[in-house]
């Protein structure tokens, strides 16, 4: 590796000076589990890493009336071994626990994962269909933009010279809101996902209808795809197989995959439209309270 | 080598399962593998590999690479001693001098992705890993050459121009073939006119690695009377001894090699890689130089198993008699000659009698690495295309798969498809046993609630197992313990077993034998642990040594007592005097008194044999598929094998766990994935996809033992045999569960839907009966 | 260079490290520790687990500056001077290993699921060692091994709160620590 300096600052201003100190030299540190590798095989030139651990917003869980905020750089476990969290934000859960192994886990974070913007991250989807808002600091000040907004294209994304994600907020959900994600990998674990979906639903109060719902695909784009048209078309159609079977199908039809060496372009649509079943039909099992 | 010995039922010390010998070293973290060792003076090496598969080097300047602060030495194919285009023998065959030493540093041609072009020695490992990306190469890319069809098309790019190839005898020139051979017996012809059924089929695999954890490594040094030091994780460090000497072109005897702790090898750590350019460095640097290989130049540059292409035809009567087989086989064998399609063409029917057989084999170069022996090197690739068209005949004539392999086994003196004709073997022993598992005798729930669906599947494997030389030796201690020092590198537990076969001869507990790994100084030659010869030919060894052994110290006895040594008996671990039964020590009493019957007692036994004793196994399997989505689960795994005897069951049952393990991958997920430019895609653990202990279930085993006339204890190879079967037992089960039979491996989740897809579409087409 | 302070196997521990070096080249290179082994340097397969802060992670994906005042445990701190550990006890009983490489990781890893989960079942000890990668055993004889260990703890913690329950026993190491060793001796095929 290029030798380079490492920055611990302590807060968000001095972590802000130090990424425009150097610029595109400098790559913020949080769990390293992709960080490491890629600057390791040469993706990264760099002159400094700017370890974020040290900043208490970033490594703090606040759940309260308003919803989740998760400090960009909270390690999986915290969030998958917190059982208040995990009752609420199932989806999250769904991905914080299968991202690499245990070891993985014990560093890497959701917020991590976003900024690293793969198209098969396992972490963003499911934000996504929980509303996710990513909290972002830099030179300008703060910002917030939508998780579905937030990657541009494979390991790009919409932060700027000098920023960085602070935290990520999610509002609370519905006593009737359920969500969850599925990816699918030749093995059980320890792999990238082939294709990722994430579904959320909100029922009514009868737990018949569906009032609001979200989809997102992942590892079938260039982004992690929110599946508007299936999402939208759902709002208000009877939470049954059928409306699965459609909206599944119209997940679908959102993916663009490409072939390479961990699937093809068939098998990745067919995947979709399997997982968004799986998906939704478990989403609304959870918002059902089962 | 004479060796008397007889059957014995019952031993003390073998098939006991004793701690082994390295175990508390290997967990507390103090054993030391060849990357924790760290020499005075000791700087770190790296190596520039190239980016294409095929291409011809036209510039090389390392310049900048030397100028930059910390680096000590840069090294290229120039500071190779010159090699020749000729044939020379470097202990696993011959091979050509040039090829040998370009696979370590090219030094005109690139002919597979990841083959070193030059190498850098520096202060620290960052340095030098910094410093050698300063090396600037130029390339002149050349297409290409990727899979065996490609190779052997008319027209095809020739990747080595100074191969001459053999036809079946004739030379050939300007070809990507590097050998054809046919074995042919009896009148297949004639054969496949009395079958009832015939099945052919063509089978296409990937190549795979042995997928060893521990990286490649090396310390070189050089002393100052010119002689020169390796320190290395190899599957045997006369091997290395040989290679080092005759790339370096030295004497042996300036070569002396110290085999660290190795941490897997599965026949990936015979070949050497990085030790010749560890030496070069050293000798440029004079400072003892350290090399460790990054996993994605494992994957890329070091010795996968061939793929290849593979069609075997079958023929049986009415009766369910096998009449006739002929197949052909096409193997990569890299970018240089050399895969193991002969070891094949000696595994693919030998579970079988058959009277009238083919067997064509190819040895074909492509732009992939040049392949390595791993763990019974070409027998999965035969058994998965021989065991998957039995299947197939089975399913026709309507035979149940065992009594049809029954039915048609090989026993002694059946003609192997080499023409070699079976001693002693257990093929109907172990399929008996198979008939007898409670995996066999269970039924499988084929119900799922949730469109899963499940099969069950069988195969055989053989693999020949070799004997070749050992030597061991052994000096009493006066606490009544041995030691015992030999030359094959302890890569799974053979120091135990080992070990216990000099004290069960011996009489003493398996623990009071302390077994050492030498340096190539330390003991008398021994081939490499591979071929499943270890527990085999050095536990003989062992067992020769610990015989001399009871000897002299009879003859220690016999004077203390003024006895004739003829009149001393040892029986149970006590020697007595036959004419007066007062006179009576154990091992360890008459261990004290050396010192005062002559001095120490050391003693040396040495073997060269011939055949290690083949064995068979089969395997039984239950799958579930995710029909939506091709995913393959193991649901039960039962490995049924012949080990002529168990030394050490625990590890017994270790080898056949790890390659049926091995095996599974195989036939799930593993392989190179390879760019249209011969760029391996999936060159990390990630993306290699070997399965991890989620992935599987218990691996119950059933150890059969067949006596081997060839060794005092009985014992035959263990280690190999167990990934003959998994692949086509597997696909066979897919088969059970789906109704496809799969033809390519892997069996991954696309290709299993690929072939859902294409079932479903037939059956739209065809009539319903 | 960055100046780090920490506890390695209890032990306090001062160095100073290059920013670029990982955790897992600090303790091989810098403190000299071996037990952790390199086999991917991307966090696939195990072979560098360590115990960072309470969590099992991959010391090849650590930096060794991060270690400053953290708490680590590697393979050599899981034995006292009186006895192995229930888990390298038992991973020598049931031979879970066979060329040993991955052994320290496994250890490490299961030593962590141990003292978090001293029951865990045969499910949930594979999906806790699903990051450790073993390519000799086919991970059978591990999965018995930490199985075993775990029996082996729970009777050790029995007899460990009988020792603690007479006023009198001062050490209360040695009977378990005999009690271990002669289950290990019933193994060894000595008697």
């Amino acid at each position: 590796m290029h030798p380079f300096a490492y920055v611990e600052p302590k807060t968000v201003k001095e972590a802000v000076a130090a990424l425009s100190k150097y610029g595109d030299k400098a790559r913020p540190l949080a769990g390293g589990t992709d960080l490491l590798v890629q600057t390791r095989a040469g993706r990264f030139n760099l002159d400094a890493v700017v370890n974020l651990k040290k900043i208490p917003e970033l490594m703090s869980v606040k759940l309260d009336a308003n919803g989740l905020e998760v400090g960009a750089a909270v390690p999986c476990y915290r969030v998958y071994e917190d059982p208040k969290v995990s009752a609420a934000f199932p989806g999250l859960i769904d991905a914080a626990s299968l991202i690499g192994g245990i070891q993985i886990q014990s560093r890497a974070s959701m917020g991590g994962n976003l900024c690293n913007s793969s198209p098969s991250a396992d972490a963003t989807c499911p934000m996504i269909v929980h509303n996710g808002v990513a909290v972002i600091a830099g030179p300008k000040g703060t910002r917030k933009v939508a998780i579905e907004e937030f990657c541009t294209g494979p390991g790009k994304n919409a932060l700027a010279a000098g920023e960085f994600v602070v935290t990520l907020q999610f509002p609370k959900p519905s006593p009737t809101f359920g969500a969850a994600y599925e990816r699918f990998i030749p093995r059980n674990e320890m792999d990238i996902a082939v294709v990722g979906v994430a579904s959320s639903v909100t029922l009514d109060a009868a737990g018949k209808t569906i009032k609001n719902a979200r989809i997102a695909l992942a590892a079938v784009g260039p982004i992690p795809i929110y599946a508007v048209a299936a999402s939208e078309w759902l709002k208000g159609k009877p939470a049954n197989e059928a409306s699965i079977a459609q909206a599944a199908a119209m997940a679908k039809a959102a993916a663009r995959p490409i072939t390479d060496m961990r699937g093809t372009i068939e098998q990745r649509k067919h995947l979709v439209e399997v997982l968004a079943r799986r998906t939704l039909t478990k989403a609304i099992e959870r918002a059902r309270g089962k | 080598m004479v060796a008397t010995f007889e059957p014995k039922k019952t031993y003390k010390v073998i098939g006991t399962r004793p701690i082994r010998h390295d175990g508390y070293d290997k967990v507390t973290g103090r054993a030391l593998y060849g990357a924790d060792l760290k020499l005075p003076g000791q700087v770190w090496g790296a190596v520039l590999r190239s980016p294409y598969a095929h291409a011809n080097i036209t510039r090389m300047d390392t310049s900048e690479a030397e100028k930059y602060p910390g680096v000590l030495a840069v090294v290229t194919a120039k500071d190779m001693p010159k090699a020749e285009s000729k044939m020379v023998d470097l202990g696993e065959g011959t091979v050509n001098e040039k090829h040998e030493v370009d696979r370590i540093m090219a030094s005109d041609k690139i002919v597979f992705r990841g083959q070193p072009v030059a190498a850098v020695a520096a202060v620290d490992r960052n340095t030098a890993e910094e410093a050698v990306k300063l090396i600037r190469v130029e390339y002149q890319p050349l297409q290409p050459v990727l899979t065996v069809e490609e190779a052997m098309a008319k027209g095809a790019p020739i990747i080595l121009p100074d191969l001459v190839g053999d036809d079946l005898g004739e030379k050939v020139k300007k070809t990507n073939m590097a050998k054809h051979f046919r074995h042919e017996f009896g009148d297949v012809e004639k054969g496949f006119s009395q079958a009832k059924h015939i099945v052919e089929r063509t089978f296409k695999m990937s190549m795979t690695h042995q997928g060893y954890i521990e990286p490649h490594n090396a310390v070189a040094m050089w002393d100052e009377d010119n002689r020169l030091r390796i320190w290395t994780g190899t599957q045997g460090a006369f091997a290395v001894r040989k290679q080092m000497a005759g790339i370096l072109k030295l004497d042996e005897s300036r070569v002396k090699v110290t085999p660290m702790e190795i941490g897997g090898g599965f026949g990936g750590k015979i070949p050497v890689y990085l030790e010749p350019i560890a030496a070069l460095l050293s000798k440029k640097c004079r400072r003892p130089v350290k090399l460790v290989m990054e996993r994605k130049a494992v994957f890329e540059s070091t010795g996968p198993a061939p793929g290849g292409t593979l069609r075997v035809k079958v023929g049986v009567d009415a009766s369910g008699k096998i009449t006739a087989a002929a197949s052909d086989m096409k193997l990569e064998a890299g970018g240089f000659p050399g895969s193991a399609v002969g070891a094949a063409a000696m595994c693919i029917y030998s579970p079988y009698n058959i009277p009238n057989t083919t067997i064509d084999g190819w040895d074909i170069v492509v732009n992939k690495p040049k392949s390595a022996p791993y763990r019974a090197p070409g027998a999965p690739q035969a058994h998965f295309a021989m065991e998957s068209v039995i299947d197939e005949l089975c399913e026709k004539g309507g035979w149940d798969p065992i009594d049809f392999r029954l039915k048609n086994s090989a026993k002694e003196g059946t003609r192997r498809g080499d023409g070699v004709k079976f001693g002693s073997i257990g093929n109907v022993d172990v399929l008996k046993a198979a008939s007898r598992s409670p995996h066999w005798k269970s039924v499988l729930n084929k119900d799922t609630t949730d469109g899963k669906k499940r099969g069950r599947g069988i195969a055989s494997g053989y693999w020949f197992n070799i004997g070749l030389k050992s030597a061991v030796t052994l000096s009493a201690n006066n606490d009544g313990t041995v030691s015992l020092v030999e030359g094959s590198t302890d890569i799974g537990g053979s120091r135990a077993s080992i070990a216990m076969q000099a004290a069960e001869v011996l009489g003493i507990p398996a623990l009071d034998v302390r077994p050492t790994v030498a340096d190539t100084e330390g003991v008398a030659y021994n081939d490499v642990t591979g071929g499943s010869r270890t527990t085999y030919a050095t536990g003989f060894a062992a067992y020769e040594a610990a015989i001399k052994m009871v000897e002299e110290l009879k003859a220690r006895a016999a004077r203390i007592w003024n006895q004739d040594p003829s009149d001393i008996l040892f029986k149970d671990g006590v020697f007595s005097a036959k004419k007066d039964s007062e006179l009576r020590l154990n091992f360890k009493e008459l261990s004290k008194k050396l010192g005062e019957t002559g001095g120490p007692v050391t003693v040396t036994g040495s073997v060269d044999l011939s055949t290690g004793g083949g064995a068979y196994g089969a395997h039984i399997v239950d799958v579930e598929v995710d029909t939506e989505t091709g995913k393959v689960e193991i649901l039960r795994y039962t490995i049924v094998q012949d080990v002529g005897k168990a030394i050490h069951p625990s590890y017994v049952e270790g080898q056949m766990q790890g390659g049926v393990v091995q095996g599974i991958g195989w036939a799930l997920n593993e392989e190179y994935f390879m760019t249209k430019e011969g760029t391996m895609a999936n060159s990390s653990f990630l993306d290699y996809r070997m399965p991890t202990t989620l992935d599987l279930p218990k691996i119950e085993t059933v150890i059969v033992e067949v006596f081997n006339p060839g060794h005092p204890f009985g014992v035959r190879g263990v280690g190999e045999v167990p990934i003959a079967p998994p692949i086509a037992a597997i696909g066979n089960a897919l088969h059970d569960a789906l109704g496809v039979r799969l033809v390519e491996t892997p069996f991954k989740p696309g290709r299993i839907m690929e072939a859902l897809e294409a079932q479903s579409k037939a059956a739209a087409v065809k009539p319903k009966r | 260079m960055v100046h780090v302070k920490t506890t390695i196997n209890g032990q306090p521990a001062e160095f100073l490290v290059p920013a670029y070096l990982s955790l897992l080249d600090t303790i091989r290179e810098v403190v000299g520790l071996t037990g952790a082994k390199e086999g991917c340097l991307d966090g696939n397969c195990g072979a560098c687990t360590v115990i960072l802060n309470g969590r099992i992670v991959d010391s090849c994906l650590v930096l060794g500056a991060e270690a400053n005042g953290g708490e680590i445990t590697t393979v050599e701190g899981l034995a006292t001077p009186d006895a192995l550990h229930p888990l390298q006890q038992a991973f020598l009983e049931e031979a879970a290993l066979q060329c040993g490489i991955c052994t320290p990781g496994f250890l490490v890893s299961a030593a962590a699921l141990l003292k978090r989960e001293p029951k865990a079942n045969e499910q949930r000890i594979r999906h806790w060692l699903a990051g450790n990668l073993c390519r000799c055993t086919g991970y059978d004889k591990i999965v018995r091994a930490v199985i075993k260990a775990e029996d082996m703890s729970s009777q050790l913690s029995k007899s460990k709160a009988k020792v603690a329950a007479k006023p009198t026993a001062k050490s209360s190491a040695s009977p378990k620590a005999s009690s271990v060793r002669s289950s290990g001796r019933s193994g060894s095929g000595r008697k």
